[in-house]
């Protein structure tokens, strides 16, 4: 009962101020040491079903734009630019897709297409409305890799 | 019988090899062709020797059937019914000096091969001027009429009928001479990552053309059949206004139509398609 009481207060911090890390690791903050980040960014595990629908949402992951993923067939089509997902939970641990997430430039190489996640950038002109935020919060970033954990299957 | 056998098993062999190269060549761009009321036009070129291109396509081959299929005939592609509109408006006396287009240009296949050349450097005005500049500097300063917004339908229009004149023409845009500077600023500008997505132009129509993202086919992102009719738009769209939905598209702020630096970039993807046909007016999704 007390922890539903101040997690309920932590979501209406968070919402508040949009753009504070309350209780999280913010971007500046994340340790990417060797192409991996050991530590959940929240401190807790993500919720892998949520994770799903961020993977899809063309206005959150967006990942089928550019990643084919077969646990995903019921939505019409994925995107080839990427390679495909399948079974990328044995390619990679979990510290490793974590920090391809937060900052693939660091672990996939500066040239990658593949957006960062979990980075203050940087390119120029964002616009005004995206400026100085993150792609996807720390909560998000931690329920797609929950869902990406998931993916074992070639 | 021995000889046959090997004969035949050679000959397998080199079908393989072709096939095998063929696909790898038309991997990215499919391999029809573009032909229009009778008249074939060229989709691919040779790369000019400093491109970063291995070859060059024109967008068209990238898309699907049924939207190719509208830019092969004139009666059925959605854009004429501008082109129409504007052969009347060059004939339409407008502004204060009591002209019309076709009374100084007393037909518009004289404007044939200018398509292919633009952007060009105006030596009066020391900048470099694209197709919708000359045709206002026309308005204001010849017909005393009042110049067309960019994205006006009479602008999309008059751009298109122009633009139809050297349909089929070889582009050929100068990077030289004064429009150095121009074509560098553009090309740094094609390279620079801009927005949340921190992405350049390069990193979609250079480094993945031909690949799907998402629903979309890239392509090299080439201009050679603007003004476009785009079903998407339900309408003819300018070479600015895709330049600026693909900045969106990437969370970064656009530039402005006719900006400078719209201009410069306009001038650098001209020239990243010398060789390619003029289509104008192509069709897209
Ligand atoms: C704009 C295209 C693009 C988007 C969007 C994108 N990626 Fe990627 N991703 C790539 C590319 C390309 C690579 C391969 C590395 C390279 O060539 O740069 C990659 C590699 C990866 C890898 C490593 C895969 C392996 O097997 O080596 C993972 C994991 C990954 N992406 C996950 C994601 C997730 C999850 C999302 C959505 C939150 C996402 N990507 C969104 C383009 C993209
Ligand atoms: C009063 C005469 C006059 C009128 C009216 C006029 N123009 Fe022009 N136009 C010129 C002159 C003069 C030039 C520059 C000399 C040249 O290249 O022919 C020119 C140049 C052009 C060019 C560039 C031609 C080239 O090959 O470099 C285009 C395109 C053009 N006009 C389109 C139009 C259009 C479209 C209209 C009507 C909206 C129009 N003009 C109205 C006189 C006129
Ligand atoms: C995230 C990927 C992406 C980026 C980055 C991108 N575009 Fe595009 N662009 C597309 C897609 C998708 C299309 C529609 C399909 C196609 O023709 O590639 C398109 C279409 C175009 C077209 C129309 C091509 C035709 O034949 O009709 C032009 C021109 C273009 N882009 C220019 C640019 C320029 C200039 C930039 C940089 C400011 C840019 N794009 C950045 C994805 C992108």
């Amino acid at each position: 009962m007390r922890l539903g009481v101040k997690t309920l207060a932590l979501v209406v911090l968070f919402s508040a101020t949009g753009i504070s890390y309350a209780g999280n690791v913010g971007p500046d903050e994340v340790k990417l040491v060797d192409g991996k980040i050991a530590m959940s960014l929240t401190g807790s595990n993500g919720d892998a079903a949520k994770g799903r629908d961020i993977f899809i949402n063309r206005k959150q992951g967006n990942c089928l734009a550019c990643h084919v993923n077969k646990e995903i067939s019921e939505q019409a089509f994925h995107g080839k630019v990427g390679p495909p997902l399948d079974g990328v939970a044995g390619r990679w641990d979990e510290a490793e897709l974590r920090a391809i997430l937060v900052n693939s430039k660091k672990v996939l190489g500066e040239e990658t297409i593949m957006p960062s996640f979990y980075r203050l950038i940087n390119g120029t002109r964002t616009m005004k409305k995206f400026k100085g935020k993150t792609i996807l919060s720390a909560e998000q970033v931690e329920d797609v890799l929950a869902y990406l954990k998931t993916l074992k299957e070639e | 019988m021995n000889i046959n056998i090997k004969i035949l098993s050679a000959t397998v062999g080199i079908c393989a090899i072709s096939v095998s190269l063929i696909g790898q060549a038309f991997a990215d761009a499919d391999n029809d062709k573009l032909v229009v009321d009778g008249k074939v036009i060229t989709t691919q070129a040779k790369a000019p020797a400093d491109s970063e291109l291995e070859k060059l396509y024109s967008g068209w081959r990238f898309r699907a059937d049924e939207t190719q299929s509208l830019q092969m005939d004139d009666f059925e592609n959605p854009a004429f019914v501008a082109v129409d509109q504007a052969e009347d408006q060059f004939a339409m006396v407008e502004g204060k000096a009591g002209k019309s287009c076709a009374d100084c240009h007393s037909d518009v296949t004289d404007f044939k091969g200018l398509r292919a050349t633009l952007p060009r450097w105006n030596e009066a005005k020391g900048k470099p001027e694209t197709l919708e500049h000359i045709i206002n500097e026309c308005r204001t300063d010849r017909m005393e009429a009042k110049a067309w917004k960019w994205e006006a339908p009479e602008m999309l229009g008059m751009t298109a009928l122009i633009g139809l004149q050297s349909r089929g023409m070889p582009v050929a845009v100068k990077s030289d001479g004064p429009m150095q500077s121009v074509w560098k600023k553009g090309k740094d500008l094609y390279y620079t990552r801009v927005g949340q997505l921190d992405m350049s132009c390069a990193s979609c129509h250079e480094n993945n053309y031909g690949k799907m993202i998402r629903a979309d086919h890239l392509s090299q992102g080439q201009i050679n059949g603007f003004p476009v009719y785009r079903l998407k738009w339900g309408g003819l769209g300018s070479i600015h206004r895709r330049f600026k939905g693909c900045m969106q598209n990437i969370r970064a702020k656009p530039y402005k139509r006719g900006s400078d630096e719209f201009v410069a970039l306009e001038t650098y993807l001209a020239t990243r398609g010398n060789g390619l046909s003029v289509e104008t007016p192509a069709v897209r999704n």
